[in-house]
């Protein structure tokens, strides 16, 4: 029952959802990252406070965040074809994936840059310090922990979500799942990719803990 | 003398959701040059809210901030910048990069300033080696005691050769052997390289040990000021008394007691400093509103009036030590000095 067309498939199918989970995570925080850090700078009691900006990318990050991805996979297919040119298909499926987890990434973001000590920023503008320098080099630079962790979790989500991709044709493991493991009963195929899916998790969170720890120096030792 | 800080009716107010702080209400203060300053007060006399007035990390509600002649609050945010670097801070919880080594942390001003890599380099260790920490070159804040966490922000806060120091609450995290070691390194910092140093506070101690002027702050005003001296010796308002005595508990600034006893020593009494003995059998102080007593041949002769204490209890343990010690106690209603 195993014939290499079978195993190709599944081999192909893990590429194609590593393919689309770390291009939509690069993607996501192209745009996450930087609402981010406007959401922490721009708050009331922020670095450089703008009530309007603050409250806009507020309302859209929770309007963007509250709508169930497999809706908005769908919802959005006009803009999607008029990025990518197709509707289906895995490079399709990364631009719904992208814009679902950036408002997401964007919140992990902003929840690492307030546990930046206020001490150490008041520290830095009474060296002189201008907005830059406080962004790149205390913000982002002492949360750099938090922010590997945040860079996991997010991960471990968009694998998640790019299973569904399956429903629009998108390709990878969850739709090799559906596809095989639903629709055509065949069981062991599904337990298969379930296992794949769980592996590669696993394996980003390792990575992500390991890399995480390694350039942590809070711990003495 | 050349005055390097001039704080000119200064008022700041916080202004919450249902409420309003006034943290400083009118703040005239002038610092010179070479000065250590104390600046001293209970939390919450707005001591922090001033010292964060000096490089403006918060802007006074009103008056003006003059650094070496230059107001504050016309500057541009370039030049505010800019003079920040003259005005360096330390603070009680050290505010270290603890993602930094200790050297890389000595070099983040000297980055602001955009000073070039080698040279900052070699300006850090130099100060490293004025707070004795040169070992530590390559170590993480998460690795150090307090006291050399504080001695690695002296070294970042000198980096940039400031012209006024501001230590806020600097040693109320330390234990008082570390405070005495960063205290002195403070006073060496102000001998040698002649840093105006302003050092805010709440312990009496730490002006007593370094600071030749202090200001007593009391709710947003300034209750008192003047060279440690002055203040110490003659305490002139409510809150420089409370301040100066508030090692020795607060019985002595007002007795409260109004329970007075007559006492009389007569040539039956024992040979003992009686009185003396008495306060530290019941741990509690009496007032001596009279004493007139004579040594005759060893033994005193004559009278004594003393205020007890309010707690009932202590009185009257304290009348029953005295009759043990074969004195005559007689109790005085209204007794008016």
């Amino acid at each position: 029952m195993w014939d290499s067309q079978t195993i190709m498939m599944i081999v192909e199918g893990t590429g194609v959802t590593l393919y689309m989970t770390l291009v939509s995570t690069l993607i996501a925080y192209l745009l996450g990252l930087p609402i981010g850090i406007l959401l922490v700078v721009t708050a009331p009691g922020g670095l450089k406070p703008v009530k309007l900006l603050y409250k806009i990318l507020d309302v859209v990050v929770n309007i963007v965040r509250s709508i169930p991805f497999l809706i908005l996979l769908m919802l959005i297919i006009p803009f999607t074809r008029f990025i990518v040119g197709k509707s289906y298909g895995a490079t399709a499926t990364i631009v719904p994936l992208a814009l679902a987890a950036a408002p997401f990434v964007a919140r992990l973001v902003e929840s690492s840059l307030l546990e930046v000590d206020h001490g150490v920023i008041e520290a830095a503008q009474s060296m002189g310090a201008g907005l830059g320098t406080i962004i790149w080099k205390v913000l982002l630079a002492e949360a750099r922990v938090s922010l590997i962790v945040g860079g996991t979790i997010s991960l471990g989500t968009i694998l998640g979500y790019s299973a569904m991709a399956g429903v629009v044709g998108g390709g990878g493991l969850g739709d090799i799942a559906i596809r095989y493991g639903y629709y055509r009963y065949q069981g062991d195929i599904m337990i298969v990719t379930v296992i794949l899916l769980v592996v590669l998790v696993q394996v980003l969170q390792m990575i992500g803990t390991r890399l995480s720890k390694k350039l942590d120096r809070r711990i003495t030792g | 003398m050349e005055t390097v800080i001039q704080i000119q009716n200064v008022t700041k107010t916080f202004v919450g959701k249902d409420n309003r702080v006034e943290a400083l209400k009118g703040i005239n203060l002038e610092i010179h040059k070479g000065e250590i300053y104390g600046i001293i007060g209970m939390s919450g006399a707005g001591k922090s809210t001033l010292v964060r007035c000096l490089n403006f990390l918060e802007r006074p509600t009103s008056g003006t901030v003059l650094i070496e002649g230059k107001d504050l609050s016309t500057m541009s945010d370039g030049e505010l910048r800019s003079t920040r670097t003259q005005i360096a801070m330390i603070f009680q919880h050290f505010n270290l990069l603890m993602q930094r080594t200790v050297i890389d942390n000595i070099c983040f001003p000297l980055e602001i300033t955009k000073v070039p890599r080698k040279d900052a380099l070699a300006r850090a260790r130099e100060l490293l080696e004025i707070v004795g920490l040169s070992e530590k070159e390559l170590a993480y804040p998460a690795q150090l005691s307090g006291g050399q966490k504080q001695r690695v922000a002296i070294a970042r806060a000198l980096a940039t050769n400031p012209k006024i120091l501001l230590c806020d609450e600097a040693t109320s995290a330390l234990d008082p052997k570390t405070t005495r070691a960063i205290l002195g390194l403070l006073k060496e910092i102000n001998e040698k390289y002649g840093i105006t140093i302003v050092i805010i506070t709440h312990e009496m101690a730490v002006v007593q040990e370094i600071c030749s002027h202090v200001a007593i702050i009391d709710e947003g005003v300034l209750a008192e000021t003047g060279t440690v001296t002055e203040v110490f010796q003659r305490p002139k308002s409510r809150a420089a008394k409370k301040l100066v005595f508030q090692g020795e508990g607060e019985q002595h600034l007002e007795m409260k007691g109004k329970r007075c006893i007559r006492i009389v020593f007569t040539s039956n009494s024992s040979f003992e400093p009686v009185i003396a003995n008495m306060v530290l059998t019941c741990k509690m102080p009496v007032n001596i509103l009279l004493a007139d007593t004579r040594d005759i041949g060893g033994v005193a002769h004559g009278q004594m009036i003393l205020q007890l204490p309010e707690d009932h209890k202590t009185a009257e343990s304290m009348i029953e030590y005295l009759k043990t010690r074969k004195l005559e106690v007689e109790e005085l209603d209204n007794y008016v000095g």
